[in-house]
């Protein structure tokens, strides 16, 4: 395997990352919001809670490693994305902000529920999304225009009529609360919970059906959007009917309600094969057609540095991910909230 | 310059510079408060004293709330590099990934552990376990801001590049981390950040004391904090005069624009003070005979470079010399409140905690701190201007040339706005409504632990 593409991969795994536990948390908020819309509040607040406090900080750095990581092996990216994507890159930035430090304000600061900031919660947790799976768009080609000067510039209003880039948002979206459903059902069960886990695990099953209708919608809007990629898609085909096996057995266990660890893990898995096939068939294309990974990739000394780095950081990082999961994930007392503060 | 057209350059400047100003407030704070806690945490364990263990659990409530600011500015900053400085981006792609990758590996280690450690409290039996877990958060937070720091010290004083015709050819990853600006501006960056927190915990202590409220709990906290930040604030010296040489050596025109010092000469004076005329005359400054060569060779009779012997085009504004005579005053006044507590300390303890004046000068030490650490910032950064990367680019060249820069500048202003009134409010409401005094008295330790 050629420097580039384990780079890509690493990179890629982080994203995938970043896709799970940003999907947890940005679900958890628009339920937490559409539980109190539905006087269900007190059902399943708690586990939320629970769950969200020791480790929002850490979805927040999947996503800063991500795009340090790609500018550090694809220096050109910087400049292709950080030119266009301004106007999305700012608004998710601000999102973002508003959405991590009013989560800490409430959780720590003062205890008042107020309905206003529940539903910039919610809200946010369906935006942001939204916003950062335009660069997933943008990626496909077709967005922005280069001169002969190399002066990029953004096709705003192509992207907002584009049916493209609304199945892609539409995907973000349903996906995020289908994850995130699925793993407060796994949640809920651990804590025991009876009347969360009813309450979510309907949640689980009403946005499973969404959320291959809308995978199916992408896969027929990238045929007509770029033939290129479909093509190179359609040689990993068995990596997407792997994806919808998963998807079957997941939704099985949780209907039958199951082994419902087992049944994240194959969520994970659904989205894992989805996610790669989709990322390979994209290669060689970083930003199609003007940028491969192989166009000005860094020099090699720092490609080794930067993946022996990556390895030694893993080294230390996971253990600690292992403690953090094993006192507040697997911790059945600190589940079950029998463990003061 | 401001109203006239629509300029990419000039807006992703003024972004850049607020997003930083903002971040700089909370990174502080965030670099320097674990420690803090960990000192007060420590001194709990040993000395069997839980006033010093409480102190610690409550400074940690209230930085989680500077945490979470410092979190979300920090994720914006590190987007923004991109966004409004792609060309930038693209070369430091190519130099500097290695130390910005680390800052995001300590800022991953710090979050994992500060997690653990705000939840774990009462969890174990030995609370030796629990003070180990802050040892990751306090090592994390001062790792990212030595990485961080490292990739400025790249920008002021390039190293591990070869340079050919103004591009760069070779690179050893690691070497760029090694810039000659590096030790001085790391170690100065670290240590003001402590210097600053132990200054804003004093001042909170201090603040209760002068409203009357004389528990041995604010005593035992204003003694820890400002002794804490006499010792900084004396290593935090030593390593300003570093700086200085440094600035001497590798960046003339920062020191020479500094210090108004246009003709090359030896015995150089250091101007304190005073107005530049049109002509560059310099009207009311006090000059200091020999210090500018003292402080930027060592020697009375070094020769110090003048602007005038360095091309125009590369000269930094002149009005750095007011923001580095402002930072001097306040360091000044750090110093005075500092040794008076001292001094009163030594020679009449109970005053130490009762005198007014000495109370005020503390509370007014931690705003004056952060404004130190905010001009100190603002200068080094105006001073390397025109270049963003010293010698190779020009700060123009690495904006970027999107359209509508001016409307995210107008909504990352109203943003921050918005984060700074709210987490104060939300700090002062939580400490508000609960007392250290109400909390001693829940927890029945009112009398404190042994001394």
């Amino acid at each position: 395997m050629s420097y580039e593409v384990i780079g890509i991969t690493v990179l890629w795994i982080f994203l995938f990352g970043y896709l799970i536990v940003a999907s947890i948390d940005f679900g958890a908020g628009f339920f937490s919001y559409y539980s109190t819309l539905t006087g269900k509040r007190h059902l399943i607040n708690n586990i939320i809670e629970r769950y969200l406090s020791p480790v929002w900080e850490v979805t927040n750095v999947f996503l800063v490693f991500f795009f340090v990581g790609i500018v550090g092996f694809f220096p050109d990216t910087a400049y292709y994305y950080g030119t266009a994507l301004l106007i999305p890159g700012s608004i998710a930035i601000i999102l973002l902000a508003i959405r991590g430090s009013y989560y800490a304000f409430s959780t720590y600061g003062f205890k008042k529920d107020s309905r206003f900031y529940l539903f910039l919660y919610g809200a946010s947790g369906l935006l942001i999304p939204a916003a950062l799976s335009t660069v997933m768009t943008i990626s496909e080609g077709g967005y922005i225009d280069v001169d002969d000067k190399g002066k990029v510039t953004f096709l705003f209003s192509k992207l907002f009529t584009s049916t493209y880039s609304w199945t892609v948002v539409l995907l973000a979206i349903v996906s995020v609360l289908y994850i995130s459903a699925m793993f407060l059902t796994y949640y809920a069960n651990r804590a025991n919970d009876r009347g969360a886990f009813e309450v979510v695990r309907k949640y689980a099953i009403a946005w499973s059906g969404p959320t291959i209708l809308s995978s199916l919608l992408v896969f027929f809007a990238i045929r007509g959007h770029n033939p290129v990629h479909f093509e190179r898609m359609t040689s990993y085909a068995w990596m997407f009917v792997v994806s919808f096996a998963c998807f079957l057995v997941a939704i099985f266990l949780v209907w039958t309600r199951k082994r419902l660890g087992l049944a994240f893990i194959f969520v994970m898995l659904q989205f894992g094969f989805a996610f790669f096939g989709y990322g390979a068939g994209h290669l060689p294309y970083v930003l199609y057609p003007y940028l491969t990974i192989h166009d000005n990739f860094t020099s090699e000394p720092m490609a080794i540095a930067l993946i022996s780095v990556f390895i030694l950081g893993l080294l230390l990082l996971i253990p600690s991910l292992y403690l953090l999961m094993r006192l507040f994930l697997f911790d059945t007392k600190y589940v079950q909230g029998k463990r003061g503060k | 310059m401001l109203l006239s057209g629509y300029d990419p350059v000039m807006y992703s400047r003024m972004l850049t510079g607020i997003t930083l100003g903002f971040h700089i407030i909370f990174a502080t704070i965030g670099v320097g408060v674990p420690l803090m806690i960990a000192l007060a945490e420590w001194i709990g364990i040993r000395r069997n004293d839980e006033h010093y263990l409480l102190m610690a659990r409550r400074w940690a409530r209230g930085f989680v709330i500077t945490v979470a600011v410092g979190v979300v500015t920090g994720t914006a900053i590190g987007l923004q590099l991109s966004l409004l400085w792609p060309s930038f981006m693209k070369v430091a792609g190519q130099s500097i990934a290695i130390p910005l990758f680390l800052e995001t590996f300590a800022f991953f280690f710090e979050a994992i552990f500060l997690g653990i450690y705000l939840y774990t409290w009462d969890r174990f039996k030995s609370k030796m376990t629990h003070f180990w877990l802050l040892i990751p958060v306090v090592i994390g937070s001062s790792a990212s801001a030595f990485f961080i720091t490292t990739v400025n010290a790249f920008q002021n004083a390039p190293a591990g590049i070869t340079l050919k015709d103004g591009k760069i050819t070779e690179i050893s990853p690691f070497g760029a981390m090694l810039s000659p600006a590096m030790p001085t501006k790391v170690s100065h960056v670290l240590i003001t950040a402590y210097l600053t927190c132990a200054f804003v915990l004093a001042a909170i202590s201090a603040w209760s004391l002068l409203r009357g409220r004389n528990h041995v709990y604010y005593k035992k906290a204003l003694k820890l904090t400002m002794v804490a930040a006499s010792v900084f604030l004396l290593s935090s010296a030593i390593i300003g005069d570093l700086s200085g040489k440094y600035l001497a050596n590798y960046q003339p025109e920062k020191l020479a624009a500094m210090e108004w010092h246009f003709e090359t000469s030896t015995q150089a004076p250091l101007v304190l003070g005073g107005i530049l005329t049109e002509d560059n005359q310099i009207k009311y400054g006090i000059k200091i005979p020999y210090a500018l060569s003292i402080l930027a060779h060592g020697l009375p009779n070094a020769e110090v470079t003048g602007l005038n012997d360095l091309p125009a085009d590369e000269a930094p504004p002149l009005f750095i010399h007011y923001l580095f005579d402002i930072k001097m005053g306040f360091v000044a006044l750090m110093v005075l409140i500092a040794a008076a507590f001292l001094f009163i300390l030594w020679r009449k303890r109970s005053l130490a905690y009762s005198n007014k004046w000495l109370l005020r000068g503390i509370i007014l030490a931690a705003p004056l701190a952060m404004l130190t650490i905010e001009h100190g910032w603002i200068f080094s950064e105006v001073g390397r201007q025109p270049w963003i990367l010293h010698g190779i680019m020009r700060t123009s060249e690495g904006a970027t040339v999107s359209d509508h820069v001016d409307i995210m500048l107008v909504l990352f202003v109203l943003l921050y706005i918005v984060l700074g009134i709210t987490s104060v409010r939300v700090l002062m409401k939580m400490f508000k409504n609960n007392k250290a005094e109400d909390e001693m008295a829940a927890r029945g330790i009112e009398g404190g632990g042994k001394q």
